[in-house]
């Protein structure tokens, strides 16, 4: 494999790090969800070069179901859902802007110490590639944990997948890729569904579990 | 081959006719006799079975999970059946919801055993994906808030628990591909355990603590346990009997088969510990929490993540005996717990409420269902004759004999857990008579077929099943 399909790779997977560390600092709806879409095209591409490098075509319907679903029919769901819940204001953050990013940096920095060493074997492509998968099934997760509003929860979730399947791609030859991508498309889309059907403001502001408890009478 | 096809098809089959059907008696006549053909057939694996091909198999230790797996899909739908009549006479289910519900619960009954049957791992991670997803639609199917909650809650828990199971899954395939070669063979159980021993030690580590938390959260293992309580307390309760008699089976038997694939290996970590520490941990954190509970459904959702936590701490443990216990406690546990959630159901019901504050005096005002709660509770909680004392009892003495402060942490917590729940029982089951006293349309024959299996058990073993938990206990050390 000559270097150059190598660092193009790479690019859209360093790009996908950086684009996730985007959508911690955003505290828009909107701004949200446009990065989010900006995440799921750079994911698409990385896939569709990984099939055209790795001459894995079925690895296009992956980057297709990536680019169609994600990119666009999600964003804009959210979006009208978004304007007719009236929920559009500022994403009241649990912790600062500044101290999440630092944390992101510390998870970025933990993923590249524990797989670069331990995947030596793995070849170059599925190294680096892992790393930055790992990196942004963290940064993702960490968007969960700081965010108490249900759609940033939903956006955070969704870039774990995105880094999923990044993942997945990267390791050379895995089966079942695409009917995996699938079925999490599947999850993605039902959570979507979920949101505009119960379609019940409050009760995304949060999922607490005070809250929770509160409803079960279990606490005062 | 046939076999295992009535087994996955069937449930798929129905799913769509009830999907359809629109006659609520009829549907509900339906859904039994899917689930009895699927267990007839899944019995049928013990005497023949097929050789593995690269996306299905049947060994000696799914089949196990298989026949437990299919019986109490069986007893729970002809429980389902009596529990749905009378939400529909209430109206907390319209004949649409009916439809839904019994799709899915076919649907759910499909995902399970083809997750247990499942050779490859990325298909079991399919298929245990979609078995929660059709939880979640039926923990909300009550549209109450507190069920939007619970089952919003469990979505964004158990996608997050499945996510995290993926990787580790995609990082067993890339330790298994630099042995085995690219394509399904390194992704297939029979490969991966014979050819584990060659893998990287450091790439199998990494995934196995992936794979731990993501499915020791569908276990409902401390601290990923939070969606459990909830889940099972909101949703209708032949979905809390299956929850808990096998859909937290199943992903503890996605953490037991990877275990053996890291067994199997000389250089990666010894999987024991951490299953241990994860079990005892939800075992003393689940007993304490029993002494806060005011519902009667969350009560015995606790009571699920204790005795989890005993069977992964016995798997945990190893060695022939350890693994029999857990085993052993499994199948009994499934059988116990979902007894349970079926008398529970019927109380609720002619209750009208979960509170336990407003139960009491049940053996006075509903003989059958009150002496079974008892039944129940006293099986739970392992008091003999009833089977789970015995199981509990090899897993102490087991443990007793390699690490003496993990049993003493152990049975102590036992015993706060027993403490919790016969005190709850005092209240519940005996004094005046509360609240209203309408006779319950129930069916009791699966609660005491359950129960008549769980004492039997606790009384005398057949020999050919000890044999056959003996040779499996064996598999997995």
């Amino acid at each position: 494999m000559d270097r150059l399909a190598l660092d193009i790779a790479h690019l859209f997977a360093g790009g996908l790090v950086l684009v996730s560390f985007m959508l911690l600092y955003q505290d828009r709806m909107f701004g949200l969800l446009n990065i989010f879409a900006l995440h799921a095209l750079v994911v698409s591409l990385s896939v569709a070069w990984q099939a055209y490098i790795q001459e894995a075509p079925h690895l296009y319907i992956t980057a297709a179901i990536a680019l169609v679903v994600k990119a666009f029919v999600i964003p804009v769901a959210l979006h009208r859902i978004i304007v007719r819940l009236g929920i559009h204001r500022t994403i009241e953050p649990v912790v600062g802007i500044g101290q999440t990013m630092l944390a992101g940096i510390g998870l970025v920095a933990l993923s590249i110490m524990v797989m670069l060493p331990i995947t030596a074997e793995a070849g170059t492509l599925a190294r680096e590639d892992l790393a930055f998968a790992l990196s942004v099934i963290l940064l993702g997760l960490l968007m969960m944990v700081s965010r108490r509003n249900a759609v940033s929860q939903v956006i955070g979730f969704m870039s774990i997948e995105n880094g999923l399947i990044l993942a997945a791609t990267g390791a050379k030859g895995m089966p079942l890729v695409v009917e995996i991508s699938v079925a999490f498309s599947i999850l993605v889309a039902l959570i979507v569904i979920g949101i505009f059907l119960f379609r019940i403001r409050e009760r995304f502001d949060t999922v607490d579990v005070h809250e929770l408890d509160r409803f079960r009478g279990e606490q005062p | 081959m046939v076999l295992v096809g009535v087994i996955l098809l069937v449930p798929a089959v129905s799913a769509a006719l009830l999907a359809i059907l629109p006659d609520d008696r009829t549907t509900a006549r339906l859904n039994v006799l899917g689930t009895a053909l699927t267990l007839a057939a899944a019995v049928g694996l013990l005497a023949e079975r097929p050789t593995p091909g690269p996306f299905l198999i049947v060994d000696d230790l799914n089949i196990v999970f298989i026949v437990l797996s299919t019986f109490v899909g069986f007893t729970t739908s002809v429980f389902s059946g009596s529990y749905i009549a009378h939400e529909l006479e209430v109206g907390r289910l319209t004949p649409a919801y009916l439809r839904f519900y019994h799709a899915m619960y076919q649907t759910l009954m499909f995902a399970m055993n083809l997750a247990l049957l499942s050779n490859n791992v990325g298909l079991m991670w399919v298929a245990v994906e979609l078995a929660t997803l059709t939880t979640v639609l039926m923990v909300g199917i009550y549209r109450t808030p507190a069920a939007l909650e619970a089952a919003w809650k469990y979505f964004l828990l158990g996608s997050v628990g499945i996510a995290l199971a993926l990787f580790g899954t995609i990082l067993v395939y890339l330790a298994a591909r630099s042995v085995v070669g690219e394509g399904l063979d390194a992704m297939a159980w029979n490969v991966l355990v014979e050819r584990s021993p060659e893998f990287d030690p450091a790439l199998l580590n990494l995934a196995f603590v992936f794979l731990l938390l993501g499915y020791g959260t569908k276990v409902g293992l401390a601290p990923l346990h939070a969606w459990l309580p909830d889940a099972h307390a909101e949703g209708p309760t032949p979905i809390s009997a299956v929850l808990s008699g096998l859909l937290l089976n199943v992903a503890l038997f996605a953490v037991l088969r990877f275990k053996t694939i890291m067994s199997a290996n000389p250089g990666a970590l010894a999987p024991g510990p951490l299953m241990v520490s994860l079990g005892l941990l939800s075992v003393v954190f689940a007993s304490f929490m029993l002494y806060r509970r005011h519902d009667i459904k969350r009560m015995f959702a606790y009571s699920s993540i204790e005795h989890m936590g005993i069977i992964t701490f016995a798997f945990g443990m190893g060695g022939p005996l350890a693994n029999f216990a857990g085993l052993l406690h499994m199948t009994l546990h499934s059988l116990t717990k979902s007894a349970i959630f079926f008398c529970v159901g019927h109380i609720a019901q002619v209750k009208g409420t979960q509170q336990m504050s407003e139960i009491r005096g049940l053996t006075v005002s509903h003989p059958v269902l009150g002496w079974g709660l008892v039944l129940g509770v006293v099986a739970i909680v392992g008091l003999p004759p009833m089977g789970i004392f015995m199981s509990e009892f090899l897993i102490l003495t087991s443990t007793f004999a390699r690490e003496p402060v993990l049993a003493v942490a152990l049975g102590l917590s036992l015993l706060v857990g027993l403490g919790a729940l016969l005190l709850r029982l005092n209240g519940l089951a005996f004094g005046e008579a509360y609240g209203s006293t309408q006779p319950a349309k129930a069916s009791f024959a699966p609660v005491f077929a359950h129960f008549a299996l769980v004492l039997g058990a606790g009384i005398w073993l057949p020999p050919a099943l000890v044999a056959w938990f003996q040779h499996v206990a064996t598999l997995l050390s």
